[in-house]
């Protein structure tokens, strides 16, 4: 983060930050080009969406207030059921889906982060594990309500406000979950060029100084990590929504780890990082997946060992310092 | 006789010192030279596949290759500390934490590339299969040698870093990396060895593991978790705390089995968290 022209008055500075870039709103209209371009890959393109929900939730809390998450996918997976279990007994209008696992996972992620706010590196990498490795221990032992290792069967999502279906091509699906990202990334915009925003990127520099010049590090860290654990849930009830069936795979260790290579393959403590990342990955993974999937992670461990080495700061990371150095040369 | 409380007491505490000899070495790395390693296991893995190789392919009897694991790990695990680790050692958690899971997922497909994905035997001599029966309770010989082991590493290893002019050296590179070169101590070299030793100790611990825990070329990941949930029970650099931790959890782990199966593996990540929450620094925490 430079901090260049305005930062003598710091609410000049964020409301510089908060005014929307061309290359932004150029993002945003491409993302509805799957429609034109490629109407085969529509469910791709809505899993793609959800998962970079996801990622942005991951975003919140790893990228800017520094907390090294292994079981965010508790979240997701929490949701995920919440939303399936709901529509499975008799509701399965989907706003509203939407709605009660947000709650269900929000609750529990202000419960647990009572425990996470306590708590930096190592300790709080492997409670966080521990957690999700609970969790998911717990869904496979309770077969009865989660279908266990056979997933969750028998979900049925209305049709949305009353009329639109939600279709085998994923239209419907992609439109739905594109426009619910939409509504939290501007979210999520807002709050991060917020004063409780920018005290966040401080807790992550620094979490003990923080509490010296007025913010409650803490507190903040508990409200981000409530936020972030519902957005997870959120993008769970998506994909439970859209694609009418719900996995253990949802909530094990294998999303926590995908979602954080994602984000970091994009570039961490950066809005778009999380979107980038879930692109080339899932792209990639898609052309890729005539291979076997041990392969797949053969490549998948060459990314992660080129990025660290390489692009200490994701794509985006490199190509703003490709910028930069442009522009000054 | 004895009644069976004392059977599962035994299985907890020689699977515990399983744990132990797999997660000692990530002990010595992590907690030493504070670096993440979560490629320890892959180590450990390729300590497995050393032993399974020598000993199937070449006949070689199950106590020589031990060193042979050891050698072998500690050798590749240098080339890796070189290439790669070194750099991080004053990086982010996340980025050591990134880097080494990318080492994981290499190690598991190479492996699978290499020597399948099917589980590969390990053929121990009779008297290492055999079992003595003591009060009415059977005592594996070979388990009896897994708890033998740990202790004498436990020993070693604490006495070694402890007393030793090498030890000295290792903590005063950590405690002040600039002063202690200043001293005339050859930093990177000593952190290079004990890298060495570390990932030695994980060759050593998987060669002897695989015997019950089995070895496929999943074992890096899967064992990682228990590896972790170890150490950072035991208390970062602690040897003696994370031999008090894998007790700890080896026996409320099987104990968990054998009484409330239906629990599975819940138990041990509930003990885990809760003497994390009791004391974040480990039992025996020293930062």
């Amino acid at each position: 983060m430079a901090l260049t022209e305005g930062t003598a008055n710091p609410r000049l500075y964020l409301q510089a930050q908060t005014r929307w870039r061309p290359i932004e709103i150029a993002f945003w209209l491409a993302t509805l080009l799957p429609y034109a371009l490629f109407p085969d890959y529509l469910s791709l393109a809505s899993q793609i969406a959800i998962a970079g929900l996801f990622a942005l939730s991951l975003d919140l809390i790893l990228g800017y207030a520094g907390i090294v998450s292994l079981g965010h996918a508790a979240f997701f997976g929490i949701g995920a059921y919440t939303a399936g279990l709901v529509s499975k007994y008799g509701w399965g209008e989907p706003l509203t889906g939407l709605a009660i696992a947000a709650v269900a996972a929000g609750l529990i992620g202000y419960a647990t982060s009572f425990v996470i706010c306590r708590f930096r590196h190592l300790a709080l990498i492997m409670l966080t594990l521990g957690f999700g490795l609970l969790l998911e221990e717990l869904a496979n032992s309770a077969g009865w309500l989660t279908g266990g290792v056979d997933g969750l069967q028998g979900i049925h999502t209305w049709k949305l406000f009353g009329y639109l279906p939600f279709d085998l091509y994923g239209r419907t699906a992609y439109a739905y979950a594109l426009a619910v990202l939409f509504v939290l990334f501007v979210f999520a915009r807002r709050l991060i060029h917020s004063p409780f925003g920018l005290s966040l990127r401080g807790i992550r520099e620094n979490f003990v100084r923080m509490p010296a010049i007025g913010a409650p590090s803490r507190a903040h860290i508990r409200t981000i990590y409530t936020i972030a654990a519902a957005m997870a849930g959120i993008a769970g009830a998506l994909l439970a929504q859209t694609t009418e069936t719900v996995s253990l795979e949802s909530l094990g260790f294998e999303r926590s780890a995908e979602v954080v290579v994602m984000l970091v393959l994009g570039g961490a403590g950066r809005l778009y990082g999380g979107l980038v990342g879930v692109i080339v990955y899932m792209v990639a993974r898609d052309q890729f997946s005539g291979i076997e999937p041990q392969y797949w992670y053969f490549w998948i461990g060459v990314l992660l060992v080129g990025v660290v080495t390489f692009l200490p700061n994701g794509i985006l990371g490199g190509a703003a310092k490709l910028m930069s150095r442009r522009s000054r040369s | 006789m004895l009644p069976p409380v004392f059977g599962v007491l035994f299985d907890g505490l020689a699977y515990g010192m399983l744990l132990f000899l797999l997660s000692v070495g990530q002990s010595v790395t992590l907690g030493m030279m504070n670096f993440i390693n979560l490629a320890h296991c892959s180590f450990a893995m390729l300590g497995g596949y050393v032993t399974v190789v020598l000993m199937s392919s070449y006949g070689w009897p199950f106590f020589a290759t031990l060193p042979c694991a050891f050698i072998a790990a500690a050798l590749v695990s240098v080339g890796f500390e070189r290439a790669f680790f070194r750099r991080l050692y004053r990086a982010s958690d996340l980025d050591q934490v990134l880097l080494t899971i990318g080492i994981v997922f290499i190690s598991v497909a190479v492996a699978a590339y290499i020597f399948g994905t099917e589980q590969r035997p390990l053929q121990l001599p009779a008297y290492l299969r055999s079992s003595l029966t003591f009060m009415g309770v059977r005592f594996a010989v070979y388990r009896l040698i897994l708890i033998g082991l740990a202790l004498l590493i436990t020993l070693a290893l604490v006495l070694g870093l402890d007393y030793t002019r090498f030890g000295a050296r290792v903590r005063a590179a950590v405690d002040n990396e600039r002063m202690a070169r200043g001293l005339g101590i050859d930093v990177d070299r000593t952190f290079a060895i004990t890298f060495a030793l570390g990932s030695g100790l994980a060759g050593l611990g998987g060669a002897l593991a695989i015997e019950i825990i089995g070895l496929d070329p999943s074992f890096a990941l899967t064992y990682l978790v228990y590896v972790l949930i170890v150490v950072s029970v035991g208390g970062l650099g602690s040897i003696s705390g994370s031999f008090a931790a894998a007790i700890v959890l080896g026996i409320s782990d099987v104990a968990g089995k054998y009484y409330i199966p239906q629990l599975g593996a819940f138990l041990i990540y509930l003990v885990m968290i809760g003497l994390l929450m009791w004391r974040p620094l480990g039992l025996i925490g020293r930062r």
